[in-house]
């Protein structure tokens, strides 16, 4: 586990060192988060009634964004390769880089989601469960992204390439992380599509980290 | 594991089957087209339109069919390195994408005489959507690379990672759908179905079966003579 | 690390190497004793750098074996990575890092060792421990990459084009790091086009796609 968190360390220390990362993705989110309503009108039931989805997929998009670093730093100046040379196994380095990645872009997204759901005029019930459902949610993008962010290390236009890999497998998190935030502004139970959340969560844990190994791995050869 | 199937084996083996296969997908799919458009009766609801699903349906289960496929090539690629499977795979993916969008198509164009209008976000189409994306990625990925091999090497990762999440796409495209139920999904009524109609899509789907055999052959043969050109010319 | 857990011997045979469709050598051979040291020549894309990474075992060889004290490195591809040191002829130094961290990073990547400020200081850069590594020019970063050498113990050192970018003085620092990883009984296996002064060493010239003989 010292490997774990010395490469932990090492990411959180970059992104901080660099800054400008997180505030740009938080950025974004906020500033495409604020188009809608100029794009469907200032209606405060309309834009309380497409919230959540408005911030799930805007979350989505940020997430997307700066995905495209996770690997490519490492992979341009050698250290992947020293990496993968590691007594540390591949896939728990895989963990340690998704932990900095989502600590440094879903946990910040979560954050201000809520000040963000109060301009879109979202049913004050819902805020715990789009709190939670974001915080379940988000590492499943970070782990997910992993491996499309693995896979195309190296690739002619990879940024938009990436996106076309990553998008559809967010679906299942779009869907439930919605569904929770939903359920929750009308009333209605949101702990099954928490669990799902939940479920989604374990299982990416324990299968992104495998595939994401695999892909640096022929990435490297 | 080489020596498994050989690429000189795989050519010999291909160039016995394709005339055979070629002339099944052929027949089958005129018999089934005659038992489809002369034989099954219209639908009381919806008319002749129904007859759109002896092409519909059959594509949907091809497009299913041949993500399966290409993600056990894909599989037995990355296990094994074996060249020839991660030709299958990427070979196939063009074909399965073929169908998908086949199946969207035809799908749009019998969603409106039925619902009047061209899509509808039933949770199969929109899982045959998704499906489609998976296949573009598929194929973008297979041709990002300068050095072909780690094209094939990412697209067969990916093709893996792809079928451990369609199910788990399709739940929760049906999780979803229930949530917004509205538009009257079509279901194919299952055993209630007419034997008149279900042998004519039956013998559709067998023919493109055989019409996936033909063009998957066709491709992994080109695909190999272009290998075969490309080590003549550098020299490998 | 004990001295005894260095005595292994490295051995290659029948070893054919492809880089995507292409054939980069086939036939090649070597076998290194403990203290041995391999020179690897030949000229450019003759696959000196690919003979290291099948070393390494970052890539598997398409055929041939390699075998460390007789077992096969495939068999047990986490004992091989714990004994081995790889330097690419990138320096996997990250920028925005000091010249310490970036040390301390590699070494706690290999299980924690203190010997980070002697190490800095072999490479003379002791001094500028505490700058981020942007401020250090295209050699000292060299240096840096190498100072992890010298920071943890492995019985295989692989160093690819070592000596680029190096001024004299760090290139003997770095001949008499490696005769003293031999005399400890490690082995090193280098990728170079300047002729090294290694006493003893063997050569292995890479001529494309034919057998080569060692001298």
């Amino acid at each position: 586990m010292n490997g774990f968190a010395a490469l932990l360390t090492r990411d959180l220390r970059l992104a901080f060192r660099q800054g400008g990362d997180v505030a740009n993705v938080v950025a974004f989110f906020a500033l495409a988060v604020i188009l809608f309503p100029f794009g469907v009108g200032p209606d405060p039931d309309l834009l309380a009634r497409i919230a959540a989805g408005v911030l799930w997929v805007t979350a989505l998009l940020a997430a997307l964004l700066s995905l495209e670093r996770l690997f490519d730093a490492d992979f341009q100046d050698g250290s992947l390769e020293a990496l993968s040379l590691m007594p540390v196994p591949l896939e728990i380095q895989v963990l340690a880089k998704c932990a900095a990645h989502w600590l440094t872009t879903g946990l910040p997204l979560t954050i201000i989601a809520p000040l963000l759901a109060l301009v879109l005029h979202f049913d004050a019930a819902g805020y715990p469960a789009l709190i939670a459902a974001l915080l379940l949610g988000t590492p499943v993008l970070s782990l997910i992204g992993a491996i499309g962010a693995a896979l195309t290390l190296g690739a002619r236009r990879a940024g938009v390439l990436l996106s076309l890999l990553v998008l559809p497998l967010y679906i299942p998190v779009l869907i439930f992380g919605v569904a929770a935030s939903e359920a929750a502004a009308l009333g209605l139970e949101s702990r099954p599509h928490l669990l799902l959340l939940a479920a989604l969560l374990a299982g990416s844990l324990a299968l992104a980290p495998w595939a994401t190994a695999a892909a640096l791995r022929q990435a490297l050869e | 594991m080489q020596r498994f199937a050989n690429p000189a084996r795989f050519m010999r083996l291909s160039a016995a089957l394709l005339p055979w296969c070629a002339v099944a997908a052929a027949t089958l799919i005129a018999i089934g087209l005659y038992g489809a458009l002369f034989i099954a009766p219209p639908d009381y609801q919806q008319g002749e339109a129904v007859k759109i699903m002896y092409v519909h349906v059959p594509s949907a289960w091809l497009a299913s069919l041949v993500y399966a496929v290409m993600a056990v090539a894909s599989a037995v690629a990355l296990i094994w390195r074996h060249p020839l499977a991660h030709i299958a795979a990427e070979s196939a993916a063009p074909v399965g994408a073929g169908f998908t969008f086949v199946c969207l198509v035809s799908g749009s164009l019998w969603g409106e005489p039925m619902w009047g209008t061209w899509w509808v976000w039933d949770a199969r189409l929109t899982s045959v959507l998704v499906l489609f994306f998976l296949y573009l990625g598929f194929i973008a990925l297979a041709n990002a690379f300068d050095d072909r091999t780690r094209g094939s090497r990412a697209a067969a990762i990916l093709a893996v990672v792809g079928v451990v999440n369609l199910p788990i796409i399709k739940f929760s495209v049906d999780w979803w759908n229930t949530l917004h139920q509205k538009a009257s999904v079509f279901r194919m009524g299952g055993p209630t179905i007419a034997v008149s109609m279900l042998w004519p899509l039956l013998v559709m789907a067998a023919g493109f079966l055989f019409l996936f055999a033909v063009l998957l052959m066709l491709r992994m043969r080109t695909a190999l003579l272009r290998a075969k050109l490309r080590a003549l010319r550098f020299g490998t | 690390m004990a001295g005894r857990k260095l005595q292994k011997s490295f051995t290659g045979e029948g070893l054919v190497c492809r880089r995507g469709e292409r054939l980069v050598f086939q036939g090649v051979a070597f076998a290194l004793a403990p203290g041995g040291a391999l020179l690897l020549g030949g000229p450019n894309g003759s696959g000196k750098t690919s003979l290291l990474r099948l070393m390494a075992g970052l890539a598997p060889p398409e055929q041939g074996a390699i075998a460390w004290d007789g077992a096969a490195i495939a068999e047990d591809p986490a004992a091989h990575r714990a004994r081995l040191h790889y330097i690419g002829h990138q320096e996997a130094v990250k920028l925005a890092l000091t010249a310490e961290e970036n040390l301390a990073f590699w070494t706690q990547m290999r299980g924690a060792s203190d010997a980070i400020e002697t190490a800095l200081r072999r490479v003379r850069l002791d001094a500028r421990a505490t700058w981020p590594a942007r401020y250090l020019s295209a050699g000292e970063r060299k240096r840096l990459g190498l100072a992890r050498l010298l920071a943890s113990a492995a019985a295989l050192w692989l160093l690819d084009e070592p000596t680029t970018s190096l001024d004299a003085e760090s290139t003997e620092v770095l001949l008499t790091a490696i005769a003293e990883h031999r005399h400890a009984g490690g082995c090193v296996a280098i990728a170079t086009h300047a002729p090294l002064p290694l006493p003893s060493a063997q050569h292995l010239s890479l001529t494309g796609h034919t057998t080569w003989r060692q001298a």
